[in-house]
Formats: structure tokens, sequence, C-alpha cells
């Protein structure tokens, strides 16, 4: 009965937030290694492309609350999601054409490129603050929770009770769905393909008469509609706050490079090693020991590796790891 | 050389504009603020002109340039140092040490499984005996008057020495960073640099004994020849003078404070430019700007290119670093709160971009004119803002609009980076 109820402890506190969590940094690292893969840079302006799909989702899902147009027990930004994709994609493209264009006619070295996603960064940046603020915005609604604490107390008879929030389930759902998609769409359609030809050997590629715009195009597209997903799911689980968004990077950096930049699979990795190593580093065992070791061995201090406020520190120490084990990190990676 | 000479009386011709629109107690705190900024740009130059590296921690650097005015100029709190001084110090050698022979122990045990265990147990035995140490130690330190100290104060020595370890500091942290990052790809670095800013601010925040994290360190002292206000305004000569001049006696004591400190900067401005130019026109120099523009001729030569690195990488992280040092004693706190990653990190790179880099004069002439538009624009945003939506009705978008001026400075940065990049990207005086 204590195995079940450390179990129950564990799910509840470790397994369902990292789940979720990983699930984010997942479709957040699927866009960073997509463009990493076609376009060659590691793009800076993610966080905040991620940043400004959610504010997008966020101004829709207010517009569509004060319409009275909800989406029942599922929360109404998932049926704001859409524009905001549009929107962001729309947006990425311009930069796109503006921007980034220039310089890959001209074969700019990449660190040119990274500094002109730093340039974008700003200019995103500023637009999410001077349209929707700096503060913390709560914009969850629909069905708060999935199974809450005291129903499954009920249900199982146990004194640890596990819950699972309504936006953790949808997090989970979607991602899987959205990673579904994706892998089809590389393996299967046409388009998919020439990305990846265009991924792996670029003369190759264009020898064999792929149009690089149009697979650039796709590209931005795809890295739009991840950074607006991932962003929503984020701020539904927690909530939204443009300086959080920049935060992200970190984490969402270091789970494309421990999976190999440039391959999906190993961001999706990535991404659950990342969330996983910081919720269990930064989570206090207290209790799960308390629940599996005879009652004399019991720990009286929290048993906890470090404070939460370290979080960040989890990720960059994993990150540096891989930096100095594997540098093509788990899944082989392009770069060196 | 005529449209450089041009260029900066342009930018001098700002401040003084300021000066008589506006007030000079406002252009001297701006001007001060900019030759901080420029000292940093200095730094950033020579990782990134001479080099080619690109450090996005800038933040971190600086931040711990004021950890270091802490940590030697503060006052000690001795019953801090009693209650806890010699566990801290043990359990932070303790931990040092057993990340050493974890390093010596993976490069000496024989490869595979023995390695790899051997390497994780002595990692795993040093956290917990450092944990076990380190502690109760922080506990002891951290419960001794919460309200003023919890601290262990610093050595009490003066702000000048302060300086020079505020850079000893950031080039230990650089150290660390670039034996991992370096010769690796160029984005890791900046991956990796991003990432040990923010924990070195995380860490600042955090750890209470350290510097007291977010309940601020105020009181640091002054450099040498600077006075406080208060005791010039109670000097009878100062006051005369004060009266000669026909200046209200709280103006110019705050004037002439920041005019003292505006002469350090200088001062240590022009060394650090003089010993850089001279650096970039030894055969070091040159060395330098080989591997910059090509590597594989570069390691041809015999060059080795990722020990330069390094090198370059480590003097310039420690010239932020001594900037960072001189900030905080010019604030007379530390306030960890106030470090974030697009003043302190992205900003500098927009002065050496816009500056022109490669280029020391550049750099100095982004650091003044950036730092100059980056502070007006805080004290006239709002005012510019009011203006532009006068002809709105009032309402929410108005007070909206209004209240968000400030963040408008990001977006103007981000445009000035973006144009600049594209245009001119040799900046405004280009690397000869």
């Amino acid at each position: 009965m204590d195995i079940l109820n450390a179990l129950v402890v564990f799910l509840n506190f470790v397994f369902v937030p990292g789940l979720a969590y990983g699930a984010q940094l997942a479709l957040g690292a699927l866009g960073v290694t997509l463009i990493y893969g076609i376009l060659r840079f590691s793009n800076f302006a993610h966080g905040d492309t991620m940043a400004f799909g959610t504010m997008v989702t966020i101004l829709v899902t207010w517009w569509f609350q004060s319409m009275g147009i909800t989406f029942g027990v599922l929360p109404t930004a998932l049926l704001a999601l859409p524009i905001g994709i549009a929107v962001t994609a729309a947006f990425v493209l311009g930069t796109d054409r503006a921007i980034y264009k220039f310089y890959r006619r001209r074969k700019a070295a990449p660190v040119i490129l990274v500094m002109v996603s730093l340039g974008v960064m700003f200019v995103m940046n500023g637009v999410v603050r001077l349209i929707i603020g700096v503060e913390d915005q709560n914009f969850a609604d629909g069905g708060r929770f999935l199974i809450s604490a005291g129903d499954f107390k009920a249900m199982t008879g146990l004194a640890e009770g596990l819950a699972v929030k309504g936006s953790q389930a949808v997090t989970v759902v979607t991602a899987l769905a959205v990673m579904g998609f994706l892998f089809w769409f590389l393996q299967k359609t046409r388009t998919g393909k020439s990305m990846r030809a265009f991924s792996d050997n670029e003369d190759l590629a264009l020898l064999s008469g792929i149009n690089p715009d149009r697979v650039v195009q796709v590209t931005w597209i795809l890295a739009a509609a991840l950074a607006t997903i991932a962003g929503v799911l984020y701020g539904l689980d927690k909530s939204f706050k443009p300086f959080t968004y920049f935060q992200l990077l970190l984490p969402i950096f270091a789970a494309a490079i421990v999976g190999g930049l440039g391959n999906p699979l190993g961001a999706i990795a990535g991404g659950f090693v990342i969330a996983f190593s910081e919720v269990m580093v930064t989570y206090a065992w207290k209790k799960v020991i308390t629940y599996v070791v005879p009652e004399s061995m019991a720990p009286d201090s929290l048993v906890q590796l470090m404070s939460t406020d370290y979080k960040f520190a989890v990720s960059f120490a994993i990150l540096i790891l891989v930096l100095l084990f594997m540098p093509t990190g788990l899944f082989k990676g392009k770069s060196v | 050389m005529n449209r450089n000479l041009a260029l900066f009386a342009g930018v001098a011709l700002l401040f003084v504009l300021t000066g008589f629109l506006q007030s000079w107690n406002l252009t001297l705190s701006i001007l001060n603020m900019a030759l901080l900024s420029s000292i940093m740009a200095l730094g950033v130059n020579m990782q990134w002109g001479y080099a080619g590296l690109f450090n996005t921690g800038i933040m971190g650097f600086t931040a711990l340039g004021g950890l270091a005015v802490v940590l030697v100029s503060a006052r000690p709190v001795a019953e801090g140092w009693a209650a806890g001084g010699a566990g801290i110090v043990t359990g932070l050698l303790m931990g040092a040490a057993s990340i050493a022979l974890a390093i010596f122990a993976y490069n000496r045990l024989p490869k595979g499984r023995v390695q790899t265990l051997g390497t994780l147990a002595i990692l795993v035995l040093g956290f917990v005996l450092y944990r076990m140490v380190f502690d109760p130690a922080v506990e002891a330190v951290e419960a001794f008057n919460p309200a003023t100290a919890g601290n262990l104060g610093g050595l009490g020595l003066p702000a000048l020495v302060a300086w020079p370890m505020g850079g000893v500091l950031a080039a230990a942290a650089a150290w660390a960073i670039g034996k991992t990052a370096l010769g690796l790809r160029s984005d890791y670095l900046a991956i990796a640099t991003l990432g040990i800013a923010e924990i070195i601010i995380a860490v600042m925040k955090n750890e209470d004994w350290l510097a007291r994290g977010v309940k601020n360190i105020i009181d640091l002292p002054r450099p040498w020849p600077v006075p406080y206000e208060v005791d010039l305004q109670q000097s009878a000569g100062f006051l005369s003078w004060a009266a000669d001049w026909g200046l209200d006696p709280t103006t110019a004591s705050s004037i002439t404070v920041k005019l003292l400190y505006a002469v350090l900067f200088t001062l240590v401005l022009f060394g650090v430019i003089w010993l850089s130019e001279r650096a970039l026109n030894s055969p070091w120099g040159r060395m330098m700007r080989a591997i910059r523009d090509n590597e594989v001729a570069a390691s041809a030569m015999g060059k080795d290119v990722t020990k330069r690195h390094l090198h370059i990488f480590i003097i310039g992280s420690a010239v932020v670093g001594i900037a960072g040092a001189m900030m905080t004693t010019m604030d007379g706190q530390l306030t960890p709160g106030t470090y974030n990653p697009l003043r302190f990190t992205f900003l500098i790179w927009v002065m050496v971009i816009v500056g022109g880099s490669g280029n020391n004069w550049g750099s100095v002439l982004g650091g003044l004119l950036i730092g100059w538009l980056w502070l007006i624009v805080e004290s006239l945003g709002p005012a510019v803002m009011g203006g532009l939506v006068a002809g709105m009705s009032d309402g929410p978008i108005k007070t909206h609009l209004v209240d968000s001026a400030q963040h408008m400075r990001l977006l103007t940065l981000g445009v000035i980076l973006l144009l600049v990049l594209r245009f001119s990207p040799r900046g405004l005086i280009p690397e000869k």
C-alpha cells in the first residue's frame, strides 16, 4: 500500500508535470531544430515567436469569450489557435522575406544569421510588450481538472491523490497529435521529403529540381505553427508572461542540442530528457521516500537536490555534459 | 579620420544639448552609464571584433563584477563569519575538490565502465559531503540578523581594489565556460553563455549568505577621490565655491560627484583602449585577426586556434567584469533583480555593431551614442508618446499606449540593429 502511495505521489508531482512540460519543450525544440536543419542557424527569436503566437491566440480567445463562444470543457484557446498560427506564420514569413532572405542569398556565415535573429527577437519582444504588456496573463478556461485529487482518493481509497489538470491532458494529447502529423508530413508527403533532402544535402537537392524558396517557406510556417502551439500550451498550463518565454530559450535549445540539432526525433527525446531532469532534480523527495522506507529511516530534510530557482542550471548542466561528451547529441545531429 | 572626429563631435553635441535642454545632472548620469557601457562594448569588441566569438552572457560577467565589489569592499559581518564562515568555505572547497578529483579520475582511469562508474561515484559522494557541510553553515550565517545582514559581508577593502577583482572573477567564469564551449560550433558558445548568465543571476538572487540575494546590499563605499554629497554640502569651502558660481549647493554637490566618476571612468576607458590598440598592432593582434579571417589557414600556420580563442574570451570578459564592478560602485548598491539580458547583454551588442565591430573607437562611439539614446528615451519617451496620441480621445487605448512607451525602446533598438546589419554591416567607424 505504501509503495502504491509513493507511486501516486511520484506520478502526481513528478511524472505528470514533467510529461506536460516535456511535451511543451519538445514542440519548442522541434521548431528550433527544423530551422536549424533547413536554414542552418540557431534561431534566437524562437522564444519570442512563441510569445507572439501566444499573444495573438490570447487576444482572439478574449474576443471569442466576449462573444460568448466557448469550447465546452476544453479551453477556448484551442479554438483560437488556428488564427494565432495563421497570424504568426504570416508575420514570420514577412520577417523572412524582409530580413533573412537577403542573408541567405549572400550565403552569410551562420553567426551573422544568429545575430540577425537577435534583432528580430528584439523587434518581436517589443511588439509583444507594446500590444499586451509585460504582466502575467491567465487565459485558461474550460474544465479545470481531468481527475481531481479528491475524486482519485475516493475512487481508489489511497491516502494520496493524483490530480491531472485539464491543461496537462490537453498538452499531451495536442503534442502527440502535432508530432504525429509532423512525422507523417516529413516522411510521406512530397514537400516533407524535399525538406529532408534539402536538410541532408542542399546542393544535391537543388540539382534534383527542388524549389528552395518553397522549402524555406514551408519550414517557416511549420516553425511558426510549432512555436505557437508550444507557447499556447505552456501558457495554458502555467501562465503567459513575455519574459518567461524569452527565458524558455535556454531549455529549448538545450533540448534541441541534447537530441542532436537538426534531428526532429532527437528534439522530442531531448525535450523530455530536459523536462524530467529539471522536475526530478528540483523536486523535494521527502514524501516519496517516507512512504517507501521503514518509519525509522524517514528523512528529516526535504531531500531536494537543488532549489527550484536553479531549474535553469539543470538544463544548462545537461547541455554542457552533452557538449563535452557527445557534441552531436543523442540522435546524431548534424553539427560539430 | 575627419569623419570619425565629426561623429564623436556629433555625439558630444547630443550630450551638450541634453545638458542645456534638460539638466546637467541628467546629462552626467547618462554620460557615466554610457562610459561604462563603452567599456563593456570594448570587452565585447575584443571577443567579436578581434576573434569572432559570439558571447551572449555579458549580463552574467557584469553581475560578477558587481558581486566582486560586495565581496571585496563591503563591511565584513563578523558574526556571520563566526557562525558559519568556516563551514561555507570548507563546503565550497570540498565541492571544487570533488569536481577536480572527478576530472582527474576521468582522465586517469582506464576507459570503459570503471571510468564512468568511478567518476560518477566521486561526484555523488562529493555532492553529498558538500551538502552536509555547506547547508548547516549557510543556515547559521543566514540566521544572524536577517533584516540587515544574514550574509558574510566583504573584506572591507577600498573600492578601487574591487574593480580589478571584478575582472578576475569574470575571467574565472569565462575560463570555465570557454574551456567547455570553445572549439565547438560558433552557436554553442552563444547558447552556453546565455545559460551561464542566467545561472549567475539565479545564484546571486538566491544565495543570501553571499550578497543577501534580492534583499540587496546597500552602502557600498565610494572609490578614492569621490566624496559623499552630504559631506560636500557641509564643507564651508565647497559652499562658498558653489556660491561663487551661483549654483545651488545640492545640485553642485551631485554634479561634482558625477564629474569625478566621469573622470575616473574615462581614465579606465582610455587605459583599456590604449592597451588593446597596442595589442591589436602587435604580432599577437595580427595573429588574432588572421585566425578570425581564416581559421583553417591560421591553424595550418601552427596557431592553436582554440587556445587563442580561450585567451581572448577571458580577456574580453574580464574587461566587462571590471566595468560591471565600476557600475556597482557608482550605484552604491548591488541589486541582482535589476540585471536583465536585454539591457546588459543585447544592448551592448547593438553598441558594438552600430559603432563598428573590430574598431575600438567605433565601440566607444557606439557605446556613447546608444547609451545616450537608451537613457534619453527613458526620460523623453512617455512625453513624446503623450504628444503623439494627444489627438486621440481619452480611453484605455490611449493610456495603454502612453504606458507602453518604454517598450518602444526594444522595438527601436531591434530595428536599428537590423538596419545596421543590413545596410552598413561595418558600422559607423569601420575596421581599418
